[in-house]
């Protein structure tokens, strides 16, 4: 029999922390602060809509691009929130998730060889989808010394004449890093010039604390090279829903449109009709959950101190990534052992990237009472690994 | 910091001074005075504990009672109010809007508890035109909070 599988997709590597997540899901009885979703329900009056739609029997697919009220609501609120201003009817379009948008933005964009900048630590859908697409994925180290941020010194030592994208995640997946407008003022300058494509992945914008989000599409001359992406998986505690968008120049999102058009046909039809009671108002709801977060945040941070893990502050999302290299162990072997002996999950650092390494991504979506029980265990175990 | 630290122990009188501190990132000697300043001020009146009573063998009826009353000349509605308000029976007396003047709520031992109270203290009262009892069935929220089992958090152990 010949061989059934795409060689493409054979190659891409699974996650290196295969056997840690292997141990991890015949745990029974571990407390996690490994998740990357909110620990909240979606708020009720969303959920509420969404159960309306139901009842009134609009079980049908929308438009590819989304509903019209939804799409209206969306360039409202990316106006409202992020001082963007897009046409709804020709420069939005509605995604299950954000992650498909991630995906089809990559697709609409790369020719095959086209070489794809990807600063890491990030999310894990960048790179393979890259290659899905037919790009190079190219890695950009980030720097714990640079607060995790994209200097311009890396991003012009990472450009080739093949360069085509820039891949942006800030606030970020998993290091809680942002980069605000004077961080960002400094690499505008340079994809501008080499003429580079951004997708800039904005899921977490409303989780910042301390400073607002600034979106990299507000400079001038970044909107038309720009690909926003977002959703409510995050914001509105709303993962399971499966529903985000891509906002951008119209020639890209026409494109994206095409491929959504013959892979999705529509993102969730009762999932966009709950989206739309969330942008209309939902603010207060995402005021409550950011306040909860920054508290944990704070805690979480003060406790990591305490025992000793050095702790880069974050302002965003809802991750600390502490360092355990003077640990004198592997950021799988530390994560591997924390299971074993203390029955508690966090991430390897090495999961988002290589170098990740001597990291640990520790999730504070959870309430204040089980970030008590498992730090109590972790200072146990560092305490206990001391050397 | 004052309505930050109330909208944080509202729902958790129980939280420490120290964690809270650095959960709002401040020094536990200003969460101190500051709670300290609004007990005071009776901003801060008290911290009861929410008890879920229909789970304990212990026999307890509440009662809603709309009450309406003639306002005194140049006391109102107050004077009344503090005169209902000071039986250890009554849990709480609010002024209302609408179709009654108050609302008194009454915890007691036995259905006839409640109803000896209202008709032996309540309604003899000079000032009470009329009062309309509604006993309470069964509590499903109370402050803020379901008083039911908390739910299982149902996420997978690690997702990205």
């Amino acid at each position: 029999m010949r061989n059934p599988l795409s060689k493409k997709v054979v190659e891409i590597q699974p996650s290196g922390i295969r056997k840690f997540f292997d141990i991890v899901s015949e745990m029974k009885d571990a407390i996690s602060l490994g998740v990357g979703e909110p620990d909240f329900e979606t708020p009720w009056h969303i959920r509420e809509e969404g159960i309306y739609s139901l009842e009134k029997g609009r079980t049908i697919y929308t438009s590819n691009a989304g509903l019209k009220e939804l799409k209206i609501e969306i360039s409202n609120y990316l106006k409202r929130r992020n001082d963007l201003e897009y046409d709804y009817n020709t420069e939005v379009i509605v995604t299950v998730g954000g992650s498909e948008a991630i995906d089809i933005a990559l697709r609409a964009m790369i020719d095959a060889g086209d070489e794809v900048l990807i600063p890491q630590p990030c999310y894990v859908s960048y790179h393979p989808c890259t290659i899905l697409a037919g790009g190079v994925p190219v890695v950009i180290e980030l720097k714990v010394e640079n607060d995790f941020k994209l200097t311009k010194e890396q991003l012009l030592a990472a450009i080739t004449d093949k360069t085509k994208i820039l891949m942006l995640a800030f606030p970020n997946n998993p290091t809680g890093a942002i980069m605000d407008y004077d961080d960002l003022a400094k690499i505008v300058d340079v994809i501008i010039e080499k003429d580079i494509m951004v997708i800039s992945d904005e899921i977490y914008a409303e989780l910042t604390y301390g400073k607002k989000h600034v979106s990299i599409a507000t400079f001038p001359g970044m909107r038309e090279r720009t690909i926003v992406i977002n959703g409510f998986s995050k914001s509105y505690a709303m993962t399971g829903w499966r529903l985000g968008y891509a906002a951008g120049p119209a020639e890209v999102i026409e494109q994206m449109i095409k491929i959504h058009q013959f892979a999705i046909m529509c993102a969730p039809t009762n999932s966009q009709y709950a989206g739309i009671e969330a942008l209309k108002n939902g603010d207060p709801d995402v005021e409550m959950m950011r306040d909860a977060y920054d508290k944990r945040r704070r805690f979480l941070i003060h406790a990591l101190r305490n025992m000793g893990l050095e702790c880069f502050e974050p302002f965003g999302a809802f991750y600390v990534f502490p360092c355990i290299k003077h640990l004198g162990m592997t950021s799988d072997e530390f994560a591997t052992k924390l299971l074993q002996e203390e029955k508690v999950a966090v991430v390897p650092g090495t999961a988002f990237g290589d170098c990740g390494e001597g990291y640990l991504r520790i999730s504070y979506a959870y309430s204040i009472e089980n970030l008590k029980i498992a730090l109590e265990r972790i200072e146990r175990f560092v305490t206990n690994h001391r050397k | 910091m004052r309505e930050k630290i109330l909208t944080a122990i509202d729902k958790d009188s129980k939280i420490s001074a120290a964690d809270l501190a650095i959960m709002l990132g401040t020094t536990e000697e200003e969460i101190k005075t500051t709670i300290k300043q609004m007990e005071e001020e009776a901003i801060i009146c008290g911290y009861p504990t929410l008890i879920n009573w229909d789970k304990v063998e212990c026999e307890r009826v509440t009662a809603l009672i709309e009450v309406k009353v003639t306002p005194q000349r140049g006391l109102g509605f107050d004077k009344i109010a503090e005169r209902i308000y000071q039986f250890d029976e009554v849990k709480s007396v609010y002024l209302m809007s609408g179709g009654f003047d108050l609302t008194v709520i009454i915890e007691g031992k036995s259905m006839r508890e409640v109803a000896t109270f209202v008709s032996a203290k309540l309604a003899p009262m000079d000032a009470v035109l009329s009062t309309a009892t509604h006993f309470v069935l069964k509590k499903y929220k109370e402050h803020g909070l379901p008083l039911v089992q908390t739910k299982t958090d149902e996420r997978m152990l690690i997702t990205f």
